[in-house]
């Protein structure tokens, strides 16, 4: 192992890599990523890699927006022959109550204005995407045609991979124990494989994060919420749109392989990575209900994972005024996996110094500026 | 025998070869084969190509057999339908 580097990166998620990517392709040389498990073994690998446009605060819809136009394009942008399995057809997002279908008014209007063309529809034009969609209590949905869902691994992996190719060096099952900090600059990171002298460090562990910020002093707004999801056997194509409800809290998908995969966010901070049988037992009442079809299906596995939440749901892509040289790309809030392209550029460009290459607000400071938003669609 | 007419995880129908090649690439645990090969993530969870991958690697890392294959596999323990988890029998 290296025992110098430009930049450290703690964490082999998909942002982590996208970060490492995108500073290789700036031209910074030794670059070194660190991951304690292997690659995607945290919330990248556990999510339901949905990627969509349709969010309610300006940050979100420019990070995502920008963030497909990259899936859309990745070979060509990373030059390395892995099929992502993007399957971009479309988000279905269902409102049964006033309050949402509200949201929704003013979602889409907003997402129109910043040039995604998501549309409401009726109850019986949802029907005509999902057929086979129980629509009782339904009052109306929003849909964009261009939003979809990834394969999580072989993302990071291309992601990893086009790093690679470029000089960054990544490091599997190396663990970071404390962070050099001296005079409140960074002085290195000490790992179960040795200490590493670097004058920057980013922050990309995800579920972790929180931890890493300990090792610098410095608390951080975030904290880690597990969450279940669950995979069938794969089966002829049935599904088109990812089909979510924030009220009903379920989002269900049919991946290009043919399994469902689905989740709902039971919203516990337990620090166990286990899932439960009361989630399964819940899940298929849900599932069931509102896509009946789907009690014909065998499950043949479910997980857990962490979402790391930020008190605006948006993530934390910022530099530290405590400490010179630390970095953090967290608080994704379950939408780390669709972000992760633009939040490696944005990360660039905080750490080059740069003009942020799109117009968004995502620095630490903001909380304390007062100038917090809350995410209002987030399952 | 021709490793690539050899069939190792038979849900998904992934090769002794395949595997062979994930292996020199990098990927030396059974977790890592499976989330990028689907290798195990079929019907029978691993069940019966998860010995047979760990043995692989074991034989091309020279890593213990016992180091390499950890099974801690996700509940359930078979498939099962959903209409079974809620309750529903077959109308006929």
């Amino acid at each position: 192992m290296k025992n110098r580097a430009a930049v450290v990166i703690i964490g082999g998620g998909i942002n982590g890599v996208s970060i490492a990517y995108n500073l290789a392709k700036a031209g910074v040389k030794d670059v070194i990523v660190l991951e304690k498990k292997f690659l995607a073994y945290g919330a990248t690998g556990r999510c339901g890699a949905g990627v969509r446009q349709q969010w309610g605060t300006k940050q979100n819809c420019i990070l995502s927006r920008e963030s497909v136009k990259i899936f859309e394009n990745i070979k060509d942008e990373l030059k390395v022959d892995i099929d992502i399995e993007f399957k971009q057809k479309g988000y279905l997002l269902l409102a049964f109550t006033e309050k949402e279908w509200n949201q929704f008014h003013k979602n889409v209007q907003l997402q129109n204005s910043l040039g995604i063309n998501s549309k409401l529809l009726s109850p019986q034009e949802a029907k005509e995407i999902v057929p086979f969609l129980n629509t009782e209590k339904l009052l109306g949905a929003a849909y964009y045609e261009k939003d979809g869902h990834a394969n999580p691994f072989l993302t990071t992996l291309a992601y990893a991979k086009a790093a690679e190719k470029l000089g960054v060096k990544i490091y599997k099952g190396v663990e970071v124990f404390d962070i050099h900090v001296k005079e409140g600059k960074i002085k290195g990171v000490y790992t179960n494989h040795g200490y590493i002298a670097t004058e920057k460090i980013v922050n990309a562990a995800g579920g972790w994060s929180q931890e890493i910020g300990k090792m610098v002093g410095v608390d951080l707004p975030v904290y880690s919420e597990r969450h279940e999801i669950l995979a069938t056997e794969p089966v002829n194509e049935i599904l088109g749109p990812m089909v979510m409800s924030f009220s009903y809290n379920i989002y269900c998908q049919q991946t290009p392989h043919g399994s469902f995969v689905m989740g709902y966010g039971p919203k516990e901070t337990s620090k166990s990575m286990r899932s439960t049988w009361q989630f399964l037992e819940t899940m298929a009442k849900k599932v069931t209900y509102l896509l009946p079809p789907t009690k014909n299906l065998r499950v043949v596995r479910q997980w857990a994972g962490y979402y790391n939440i930020s008190p605006d749901r948006q993530p934390i892509v910022s530099s530290c005024n405590e400490v010179e040289g630390f970095y953090m790309a967290i608080g994704f809030s379950g939408h780390g996996f669709m972000l992760a392209p633009a939040v490696g550029v944005i990360m660039k460009d905080i750490i080059l110094g740069n003009k942020l290459t799109w117009d968004v607000v995502l620095d630490i400071g903001r909380f304390e500026r007062n100038e917090i938003i809350k995410e209002p669609s987030v399952v | 025998m021709d490793d690539e007419k050899i069939i190792v995880c038979r849900c998904e129908d992934i090769t002794l070869k395949e595997i062979r090649d994930l292996i020199k690439e990098g990927f030396t645990t059974v977790e890592e084969i499976k989330r990028v090969s689907r290798a195990g993530m079929g019907p029978c969870q691993g069940k019966t190509c998860g010995p047979i991958i760990a043995r692989e690697i074991s034989r091309i890392t020279g890593k213990p057999i016992e180091e390499v294959y950890k099974p801690h596999n996700r509940p359930p323990f078979g498939g099962i339908f959903f209409k079974e988890i809620v309750g529903e029998t077959d109308e006929k």
